[in-house]
């Protein structure tokens, strides 16, 4: 290990704290008794009961949730198929643009994908609302998934499905009894990252939506604009407190199985 | 009438006019954009056989093994199976399995399942599937490990897993690409022997890929020496060894000493050859080539006699040399005789007792000899 000079410990304490300073900030500030978000008064959890009772919020909670349940999944399917087309068929003409096309949305900037959907939509005479969200955010996330995935199947033995369809499955089985089981974790890393992106959508959503279809980010926003209340913070601590457990869960689950798999592959190893 | 090599068995449907091929490989080639793999190649493989394709990397071999099994379709010619053609037959419908090189287990399924994967496809069953499955782990004796996964297992079991598989549905031919690459030397010579016996036992045709010329010497009835796509030379390995068509065989085939020469006479099944080497060649060889066109004369190390004495038949094929150097392998011992004009003859001679009187040194003056049916006159 290196040394802990004071030059490195510095580095470190700037860094996590520009990182996290805000947002301890925020989780402190949930538990404030006080109405004014600067000045701390006592400890109180009254914003949270508060929250069960602020239908709107929920509401837009609900909408939200639908919106990534619906949008991941598609996104998911979307972007595997694109990834494997892909990766699988390396030889046809214009291979590098069309893998260029799917990268394009990730540095897109935002406002340009929601404003091109907006005009869409309009053009094609689409009552913007729920179902104009959750297509926008299938358009933007699927490229992630498809990201994710490709990088997956570059590394995944071809072999494997080649002793499949020798062995006499159809390359419709093949697919679906060796390759999806094989790549299934970046397939449900590819989903779980479309779905925190929609979660947190503003922008786009903010284009395609329509009457009616309020999600949370957007409720916070309009909110933040009459003043920041305590109670948006407790919502905040709890969108954190759930994005964080998923993610220590998430990667725990990896190491572990890591491990397992290493243990195993020594003790076979070791007896032969 | 004197034989090449040692007779294994009475099996030669090759030779046999009246019988005819398993699987036909007719002027197939087979292109990947300007590269050709496999250029206008025909071959016979007979019922039974176990038919090895041996050559260096990228030399079409494995090429033409996924061409049986369906993964590449020939770009011209065609390939023939029990009397069908393969034409446009996708791998899922050929009655050929293949164990790959990397073994290709499915690594979420157990060894069980890995087995039963094929069986399923058939739809056999389920009382039948277990039945065939607990017949091949025994088969390869992996009974204990059924419920195992693939990264469970060690590199041999693993090997053996993938035989499994490939030999569960009972094949016509079972295509086998370098199915003990990744296996170390000693588990690899105990596995040869384990493939022979169970080809023998199961009656199958296997087809195998392999660079390792020991390995196909090993275990194969007839052997293909495969060189930018073509087939050098389809034979025995005794014969592939003992009388390569070719210099490229003769040099691709273990080792071997060249004689360069041109050719002084013919007379009673003998060639003469006075050459570049400084010292005439009298070789035993079928066919007469011109006089006065060049030659070369192929010996294997282990033909040649190194000795202090000159032969009897000096200075026809005999000459002089200076011992440079010796290798000590234990079961036998290879000098390397440098001549007067710096060219190295390789001569090797087995160990037979355990120790020598006065055994041949360093920088000794010795004599290298063959005899006159030692070597192969080469076409070529």
């Amino acid at each position: 290990m290196g040394n802990w000079s004071r030059f490195n410990i510095a580095s470190i304490v700037l860094g996590f704290g520009f990182l996290y300073l805000p947002i301890v900030l925020l989780v402190i500030f949930s538990f404030n008794e006080s109405k004014l978000v600067t000045v701390w008064a006592g400890f109180s959890t009254k914003w949270y009961t508060q929250l069960w009772h602020n239908q709107a919020l929920l509401d837009a909670a609900w909408v939200t949730i639908r919106v990534a349940l619906i949008s991941a999944t598609c996104a998911t399917v979307l972007g595997t198929l694109a990834a494997l087309a892909l990766v699988r068929y390396t030889r046809f003409r214009g291979r590098m643009l069309f893998s260029g096309m799917v990268y394009a949305p990730l540095v897109m900037p935002e406002v340009i994908t929601g404003l091109s959907l907006l005009l869409l939509f309009v053009a094609i005479g689409l009552d913007r609302g729920f179902w104009t969200i959750t297509l926008a955010h299938i358009t933007f996330t699927m490229c992630f998934v498809a990201v994710v995935v490709q990088s997956r199947l570059l590394s995944f033995d071809q072999s494997i499905e080649e002793a499949a369809l020798d062995l006499g499955a159809t390359p419709v089985r093949t697919f679906f009894a060796i390759t999806l089981p094989v790549i299934a974790p970046a397939v449900f890393s590819g989903w779980v990252l479309a779905f925190t992106l929609s979660l947190d959508d503003l922008v786009i959503s903010s284009f395609t939506t329509g009457p009616g279809a309020t999600t949370l980010p957007m409720k916070i926003y309009s909110q933040v604009r009459l003043g920041v209340t305590p109670e948006i913070n407790a919502i905040c601590t709890i969108l954190i407190g759930v994005v964080a457990i998923g993610v220590v869960v998430a990667s725990i689950v990896t190491k572990q199985r890591e491990a397992q798999r290493e243990r195993d592959e020594r003790a076979a190893f070791a007896q032969s | 009438m004197k034989s090449l090599g040692s007779i294994r068995r009475s099996f030669a449907p090759w030779a046999d006019p009246a019988s005819k091929p398993f699987i036909s490989v007719k002027n197939v080639t087979k292109r990947f954009g300007d590269f050709t793999a496999v250029d206008d190649l025909s071959l016979d493989i007979y019922t039974r056989e176990f038919f090895a394709l041996l050559g260096a990397s990228g030399c079409g071999k494995s090429t033409l093994l996924r061409m049986l099994a369906g993964f590449e379709q020939p770009t011209s010619g065609e390939i023939i199976l029990d009397g069908q053609s393969l034409a446009g037959i996708p791998p899922y419908r050929r009655p050929v399995n293949m164990m790959f090189q990397s073994y290709a287990l499915f690594p979420h399924m157990t060894v069980e399942n890995n087995i039963a994967f094929g069986l399923k496809q058939d739809g056999m069953p389920k009382a039948d599937i277990a039945a065939r499955v607990a017949q091949m782990l025994k088969l390869v004796k992996l009974e204990k490990f059924s419920q195992r996964k693939p990264h469970q297992l060690s590199g041999g079991q693993r090997q053996r897993v993938a035989l499994a598989r490939s030999l569960a549905k009972r094949p016509k031919v079972l295509l086998l690409d370098e199915p003990l690459g990744a296996l170390d030397k000693k588990l690899r010579e105990e596995t040869q022997f384990e493939l022979m016996d169970l080809q023998q036992e199961l009656g199958l045709t296997f087809v195998v890929v392999t660079h390792d010329q020991e390995e196909a010497m090993t275990m194969a009835d007839r052997i293909a020496v495969m060189s930018h796509g073509k087939v050098v030379q389809v034979a025995t390995p005794a014969e592939i060894y003992e009388a390569p068509n070719s210099r490229f065989v003769a040099d691709f085939i273990g080792d071997v000493n060249i004689f360069e020469g041109a050719v002084s006479g013919a007379e009673g099944g003998y060639v003469r050859l006075e050459g570049t080497n400084g010292f005439p060649i009298r070789m035993a060889s079928p066919e007469t080539p011109a006089t006065g066109g060049k030659s070369a004369v192929a010996v294997r190390p282990e033909k040649i006699r190194v000795s202090r004495q000159p032969p009897a038949h000096a200075p026809v094929n005999a000459v002089q040399g200076e011992i440079w150097d010796i290798g000590y392998l234990g079961d036998m011992t290879v000098f390397h005789v440098r001549l007067k004009d710096g060219r190295v003859i390789k001569a090797s001679s087995l160990n037979a007792v355990r120790a020598v009187e006065d055994p041949l040194g360093y920088d000794q003056e010795v004599w290298v000899s063959f005899g006159e049916d030692a070597g192969v006159v080469l076409k070529d």
